[in-house]
């Protein structure tokens, strides 16, 4: 029997009913829905290395979507993911270069973008800048700043340490993916797990209430931007891994997908709802349309406006699902 | 005042909300050319009444007549055709517009189109100068002060030709000359012809402004006083009736322990000014007066949620540094705020995880969560305060206002508290939750927990209370123990009524 009258809960618990197992499935039949779709519209899109494709393709976006979250069920948002991951990306590529610091490319691109990530919260969270604000600023300062750390060139190195990340195995599954996974898992397990995922949600619930309630709101604040620029940051090493190679322009246009993949997901820009579940839903959808449009021969400017129109359907769907069970 | 005929009644008015009737049978009888003071208590009545008058509410029974005709209200538009202005605590004007323009919004000068600001600003210098403003037309409202801002509002009053103008609290923010201003003011228009309306809780103001008062209890019309039979301790007594003492169950055997809570000379140089107050282990002790008497921000002071500039705190004896709640509630303070549903309630997370908000950290496996004792919380609660969820998965917005009013305070008793603080416990709560409310207040004092409760229920902090502090305009101005505790002595310590009482304190 389904239960009476409750709003989408913003940490659904598994329980057997008709109602709550509609909320937890989520986006998810969005999903098949288009796996479906394209499976029958061309021959190519329904096989095993199609699909092995598809979900190494998400990664980074999952990567970056999975840090996005965490700062959207805050109410805020991060528009400098993409600049980050080109500037990390840069850095770790110069860092390979460099005769005595080789090694360290991967803890300077997560340091690196860890650092960025921390700015952003420290200006949101106790200089009080308008997120929008504060990641706009950030946005286009580091994009500058990918660009002078690369001086103006690509910089490129077939002889990375780090080579395994983007085009290596773990059995029969790309590290890029079991990297994607594993985040996935660990930021499911921080928002469901920890006191550190509860006053998150508290904080995007309602901030006033959090901070009467002992939260401390700016630490909370921080720790969400750093994650989304640590993110940001494993996000370049996985770029310039695959790339060998990283410039100033890469990662331009990134933090849209991320946020997208969020909000496909279900997760709320008002903040206090959402789950990371369905941002890799979100993230799978996406990549899922890129690849099977451009099997079909879609030109790249029509895939544009068609996953812009999904996205716009897909959101007013949930909402229409999640008022309809609103509570009285 | 004149004796022709008069010109507003409202007569027979009942106001109904749901199942609740904010007003059950009022009637109200005012004539041009005299102040008429509305009186009563928190809720009594009066913003509704009024409301109605304006049309912002429409009457579920009753008949208003002006000038001895019939009228219906329906909507704002009305209540301006009959000439009724009516002058909210909270200032309507647009701050980015001039003077000229909002006395003319919605009604503005054309010339083909094109609006004639300089038309607009000479017929509002006509009115500026009737009232003695010292401001121009021209000039923009955000630069005005509130008491200017005000003379604004009257004047577009006047400019509308308002023949009844209805003032709701005028004063609470302005400094004595501006209300030295203001009255002369009323009494200029007064004789002018007009009839005003003037609600206040302060018996200085009303014996200073009005020809006659009339007092609302419980949305019902007590009577009204000439200026000739005015005295304070009528008015409180008609504002006051008698109390209803069954929901309490007050157990007078519980023994009062130790100290636990001492403030001296609290202040925040803002809404506090002098904050001395203490509280014993087993006591509940009331916290009582007017609002805007910065009854709640002294309790915010307490728990860290503002910024003392002065004076002292002690928890059971030791002196409390602290600056921020969680401090506070790891000393073992606990703060049922007074707007559950601005400062209190997650109100998309679930019944469960509001409940254990305040407890996960202490509970935690190094910050992982502890479900299993997390549940046991949430499930006990449920259980004692009676909470009817089907289970706790359900999103606490969906609650009833009862409801979610136990729910906050389970947040709180899971804390082990030492001192708890609640500011309206039973605001918008149904009498079934409330007698539970009032029962687990009880068990809380039996088990040693001293609890200081803000109420503006005089029947609730009478029956509720050991001891009874009485704030006034930001300062603590009496203790009330024992038999002093009556509501017409909390009343005339709250409003400043100067009657010194048997068994009272004022400091």
């Amino acid at each position: 029997m389904s239960t009476p009258n409750t709003n989408a809960a913003s940490r659904p618990e598994k329980k057997f009913t008709l109602h709550s197992v509609i909320q937890s499935v989520g986006i998810l039949p969005v999903l098949i829905l288009i796996f479906i779709g394209f499976s029958l519209m061309t021959p190519n899109f329904a096989t095993e290395s199609n699909i092995m494709n598809i979900v190494r393709q998400s990664s980074i976006n999952t990567v970056l979507a999975a840090g996005m979250t965490f700062v959207i069920i805050t109410g805020g948002i991060d528009l400098s993911v993409g600049s980050i991951l080109g500037a990390t990306a840069v850095m770790a590529m110069v860092t390979s270069l460099s005769p005595e610091l080789g090694l360290l490319s991967i803890p300077v691109a997560l340091m690196g973008g860890l650092l960025m990530g921390t700015l952003n919260g420290v200006m949101v969270a106790y200089v009080g800048l308008p997120p929008f604000i504060a990641t706009l600023g950030t946005y286009t300062a580091l994009r500058g700043a990918a660009y002078l750390l690369a001086d103006g060139t690509t910089v490129i190195n077939n002889n990375i340490s780090f080579e395994w990340i983007g085009n290596a195995y773990l059995g029969p599954i790309p590290w890029l993916v079991v990297i994607g996974f594993v985040v996935i898992g660990i930021c499911w397990f921080i928002l469901r797990k920890t006191t550190l995922g509860m006053h998150v949600y508290a904080v995007g619930g309602n901030a006033n209430a959090a901070r009467l309630t002992g939260i401390k709101v700016g630490m909370v604040l921080t720790f969400v931007y750093a994650m989304s620029g640590l993110m940001a940051g494993l996000g370049g090493i996985m770029s310039a891994s695959r790339l060998y190679s990283a410039n100033g322009n890469l990662g331009v246009g990134y933090e849209l997908d991320a946020i997208a993949a969020v909000v496909l997901g279900g997760t709320s820009l008002s903040g206090g709802i959402g789950t990371i579940t369905g941002t890799l839903i979100g993230a799978l959808i996406i990549a899922a349309m890129n690849n099977g449009m451009t099997l079909m021969g879609v030109s790249y400017f029509w895939q544009l406006v068609i996953k812009g129109c999904v996205i716009i359907i897909a959101v007013l769907i949930d909402k229409y699902r999640t008022r309809k069970h609103a509570g009285a | 005042m004149s004796d022709k005929q008069p010109i507003l009644e409202m007569r027979n008015i009942a106001k109904r909300f749901g199942q609740f009737y904010a007003l059950k049978d009022v009637s109200l009888t005012v004539y041009p050319g005299e102040v008429h003071s509305l009186m009563g208590e928190n809720g009594a009545g009066k913003s509704t009444l009024m409301k109605i008058l304006a049309g912002a509410y429409t009457a579920t029974a009753g008949e208003i007549f002006i000038d001895g005709n019939a009228y219906t209200i329906n909507g704002p538009k009305d209540a301006l055709n009959a000439g009724i202005t009516l002058i909210y605590q909270e200032i309507n004007l647009a701050p980015n517009l001039t003077v000229a323009e909002n006395i003319f919004l919605g009604s503005e000068i054309t010339r083909k189109g094109m609006v004639n600001r300089q038309k607009m600003e000479e017929e509002t210098q006509i009115v500026l100068d009737r009232l003695a403003a010292r401001f121009k037309a021209s000039a923009k409202v955000s630069s005005l002060s509130i008491a200017e801002q005000q003379q604004v509002e009257i004047a577009r009053a006047l400019h509308r030709n308002s023949r009844v103008l209805v003032m709701d609290e005028p004063t609470a923010a302005l400094s004595s000359r501006e209300t030295d201003r203001l009255f002369e003011l009323i009494k200029q228009l007064r004789s002018e012809g007009l009839a005003i309306i003037y609600i206040s809780h302060r018996m200085a103001e009303i014996y200073e402004l009005s020809d006659r008062v009339s007092v609302l209890r419980d949305g019902q019309y007590i009577g009204s006083l000439m200026r000739s039979e005015l005295s304070a301790s009528e008015l409180v007594r008609m504002m006051v009736g008698r109390p209803l003492n069954d929901l309490f169950n007050k157990d007078r055997s519980i023994a009062k322990g130790e100290m636990v809570l001492e403030c001296h000379d609290l202040t925040d140089n803002d809404k506090v000014l002098s904050g001395t107050l203490d509280v014993r282990a087993g006591e509940i002790v009331g916290l009582s007066g007017l609002v805007g008497a910065g009854r709640s921000e002294l309790a915010q002071l307490i728990f860290g949620a503002r910024k003392i500039a002065s004076g002292n705190i002690k928890l059971k004896g030791k002196p409390l540094e602290i600056t921020n709640p969680r401090d506070a509630i790891d000393c073992g303070i606990g703060f049922l705020t007074e707007n559950r549903k601005e400062q209190g309630l997650f109100l998309e997370m679930t019944v469960h995880d509001n409940i254990v908000m305040a407890t996960i950290e202490r509970d935690s496996f190094h910050g992982v969560l502890n479900e299993q004792k997390n549940r046991a919380i949430s499930n006990t609660a449920i259980k004692t305060l009676n909470i009817r969820v089907p289970h706790s998965q359900v999103a606490a917005g969906s609650l009833s206002g009862g409801n979610q009013q136990k729910l906050l305070i389970s947040r709180w008793v899971a804390i082990h508290p030492k001192l708890l603080i609640l500011d309206e416990p039973t605001r918008g709560v149904d009498v079934g939750a409330k007698s539970e409310i009032y029962r687990m207040m009880t068990d809380m004092a039996r088990k040693g927990v001293a609890i200081l409760m803000i109420s503006s229920e005089l029947p609730e902090i009478v029956g509720m209370s050991d001891r009874v502090y009485v704030m006034r305009a930001g300062s603590i101005v009496g203790e009330l123990d024992g038999e002093a505790i009556t509501q017409e002595n909390i009343m005339e310590l709250a409003t400043g009524a100067t009657h010194h009482m048997a068994g009272a304190e004022v400091a």
